[in-house]
């Protein structure tokens, strides 16, 4: 099993016809076949889409047409930062179940505005500014390298994209493999948290193991934890590892993602530490080892 | 992006905000003139750099002895005196660092009679993803010091986007504020444009400590922070024309010309990196092996060589830079970009220091040849654990 995707989500891309759009819309359907099923371009509904290999997609002018004539079940979106917002509330209204927003540099008011849509929606929106997410040998959805995973029983979840191919490379290595590996982006606003993919992965049979990566700045790893926490009092648990990222940044500058800020003294890597840590995650010291802490974890 | 106090007020005064008169000034001879266009007796001499604490600070040029960085005048001739003590010097305050600030702009501002010192902030409550209003009673102190002692003081009022501020939530934020009378009927108005100025110019931080009673029972604007989005300035050009670039890192500047994250910090090992995450865990690891990093520096997803050549440049012109780890994994960023961009870099300025490359990932291969047939003097490391080691080892031989 696996989480959100696999092999029979069909996807739509928006910001097909941008290099970044082509480029991994390529990559996807070169992995194990993911169902990309069409492109949305406002001008040019009723072209086709071709990649450099000779694929081809269908183009449609809105998300809804799309989705009306491919069966779609879920979106990404290229678009660039200044359409993004429109780009996903454009998806929540054709009532896509899930939309994965990849593009970085999303004006956070814009994520407000996004986030009252999504609140009255059925849609669930993983990210901005996030990787995306990919089921092994299923599905592959936004720019995780597929050459990295394997097919496993490890469930991962990240905040830093770059951190998550990390975990996803490590466990490879170590023969565990990956169930699904989920990118919940950067930005201090966004679709999908922590908690959201912890239960998910709690519920996946397939699920046997998984690492947790947070960094700096604001409350969701201490949220986790205290999730986590209060689910292993209910006897759902699972063997954890984690990291995160930032423990020597200084306070008050903001690391390269809108929301990695340690501010009034809150947010800080220790913090996060100590909560996971009482939630019997093991928190690796170096970002280099979230395999091999997983491992002995495993043996107990 | 930061701007100072008296741009802050100005442009809340665009709003409608109350705000004392003021008038900034560049050099000490302009403080006459400035003090006498003001109504007095009283004025505040402000001193205007990018960081908190400026009354509590100490000019180190000054003796210990000398006032701070805020001092209030009672006569045109006081406020001169000031300002010729203050222009020019180095403001040293908890938020600066040792370094300090040299002061180049000063406000002179209509002084206050002061009842009541409030606080006052607006920033995107990111737990609930919606504006809040964060008050106290406690203000003109330090609020991490109120929230760490007595929390219950501290009140958060989040702002539904698709109602605005509501009549509720001025009551809320007013009972908090145990504001009454006047003040109460100022509050009507004055919270609703802060909130209004927040969303229309993109703000990430809106910090008005204190907000004060005045003894007239008005609400005031005593002082004002303000901070903007980075991601949304595109769209305010105003507001871009606000920078000062005297109060920023010379490296940061040009960084922000390529779009560039990148953070100066106190180390010798200058990193580049792809991704935010990966860039702090860069960071992290060479501490674990016992040196310090010399800067943050994420290229991002998409960059092209250009980018990172100019990142690569960025890194090796600081002085304080003995070696340096290139970090990347690459997804959107594909490896042979990366490559690309590093060799044509060091063959135009040139490799004075140790530079270790770890590259995984998109093109993985292409990027690994291309730094194979480049001939220059690279160390390849094979993960993360290896390179930081690798890099270490070098600076240490």
């Amino acid at each position: 099993m696996s989480i959100l995707v696999n092999k029979d989500t069909k996807v739509l891309v928006q910001g097909l016809t941008g290099k970044t759009g082509t480029f991994h819309t390529e990559q996807a359907l070169a992995y194990y076949g993911t169902q990309m099923v069409g492109g949305i371009h406002p001008k040019k509904g009723g072209e086709t889409w071709t990649g450099t290999k000779g694929e081809s997609l269908p183009i449609f002018a809105t998300v809804a047409e799309a989705k009306e004539r491919t069966g779609a079940n879920a979106s990404v979106i290229y678009v660039p930062p200044a359409g993004a917002a429109d780009a996903i509330i454009e998806a929540i209204e054709a009532e896509i179940p899930f939309i994965t927003c990849i593009t970085e540099g999303i004006p956070v008011m814009d994520m407000v505005r996004v986030k009252a849509r999504l609140d009255r929606s059925t849609s669930r929106l993983l990210g901005p500014n996030c990787p995306g997410i990919m089921t092994p040998e299923e599905c592959k959805i936004g720019i995780m390298p597929g050459s990295i995973f394997r097919k496993g029983s490890v469930g991962i979840v990240s905040r830093s994209g770059t951190l998550t191919y990390e975990a996803v490379f490590q466990t490879s290595n170590e023969g565990l493999g990956q169930t699904t590996a989920v990118g919940i982006g950067g930005d201090p606003v966004k679709g999908t948290e922590f908690i959201d993919v912890l239960e998910m992965f709690l519920a996946d049979d397939a699920t046997t193991s998984i690492i947790m990566i947070g960094e700096i700045g604001g409350a969701a790893e201490e949220d986790a934890a205290q999730f986590l926490i209060d689910e292993a009092k209910k006897g759902r648990k699972k063997p954890m590892a984690g990291f995160i990222a930032g423990r020597t940044a200084p306070k008050g500058r903001t690391m390269g993602h809108a929301g990695a800020v340690v501010s009034g003294g809150k947010g800080d890597a220790e913090s996060k530490i100590a909560a996971m840590e009482r939630a019997g995650i093991r928190v690796s010291p170096s970002p280099a080892r979230l395999g091999t802490t997983l491992v002995e974890v495993l043996k107990g | 992006m930061n701007i100072h106090e008296y741009q802050a007020k100005a442009l809340l005064k665009t709003f409608g905000a109350p705000v004392a008169e003021g008038v900034a000034i560049f050099s000490a001879d302009e403080a006459e003139a400035a003090a006498k266009s003001l109504p007095g007796p009283l004025y505040v001499v402000k001193s205007q750099i990018h960081a908190g604490g400026r009354g509590k600070g100490k000019f180190k040029e000054l003796g210990p002895d000398a006032k701070g960085g805020v001092r209030l005048a009672f006569s045109i001739e006081e406020a001169k005196a000031h300002a010729k003590d203050m222009m020019g010097n180095t403001l040293v305050t908890a938020q600066t660092g040792e370094a300090g600030k040299q002061v180049n702009r000063l406000y002179i501002e209509d002084g206050a009679d002061i009842a009541r010192e409030l606080y006052c902030s607006l920033l995107v409550d990111r737990s609930v993803g919606r504006v809040a209003f964060v008050v106290s009673t406690e203000g003109g102190m330090d609020i991490e010091a109120v929230a760490h002692d007595t929390p219950e003081k501290i009140h958060t009022i989040a702002i539904d986007p698709e109602a605005g501020v509501t009549d509720a939530d001025i009551a809320a934020i007013s009972q908090a504020l145990e504001l009454t009378g006047a003040a109460a009927e100022d509050a009507k108005s004055l919270f609703p444009l802060l909130y209004k100025a927040f969303n229309e110019k993109d703000m990430a931080l809106l910090e008005v400590n204190p907000l004060i009673v005045m003894k007239d029972d008005h609400l005031r604007v005593l002082d004002a922070k303000m901070s903007f989005d980075g991601n949304a300035i595109f769209r305010h050009d105003d507001v871009k024309a606000l920078r000062d670039e005297t109060e920023e890192d010379a490296k940061e500047i040009e960084a922000s010309k390529w779009d560039l994250a990148y953070v100066a910090l106190d180390g010798n090992i200058g990193c580049m990196v792809n991704g935010a995450g990966l860039a702090m865990a860069t960071m992290d690891i060479i501490k674990l092996y016992g040196k310090e990093p010399a800067n943050f520096c994420d290229v991002g997803g998409g960059a092209g060589k250009e980018k990172v050549a100019a990142a690569f440049k960025i890194i090796t012109a600081d002085p304080k830079v003995e070696g340096i780890l290139v970090n990347i994994f690459g997804g959107i960023m594909k490896c042979d970009v990366i490559a690309e961009g590093v060799v044509a870099a060091v063959q135009e300025v040139g490799l004075k220091v140790p530079l270790v490359v770890r590259l995984e990932g998109t093109n993985v291969e292409l990027g690994k040849k291309i730094l194979n047939e480049s001939g220059l003097a690279i160390t390849a490391a094979d993960d993360l654990d290896d390179a930081a080691k690798k890099i270490v080892a070098a600076i240490n031989a």
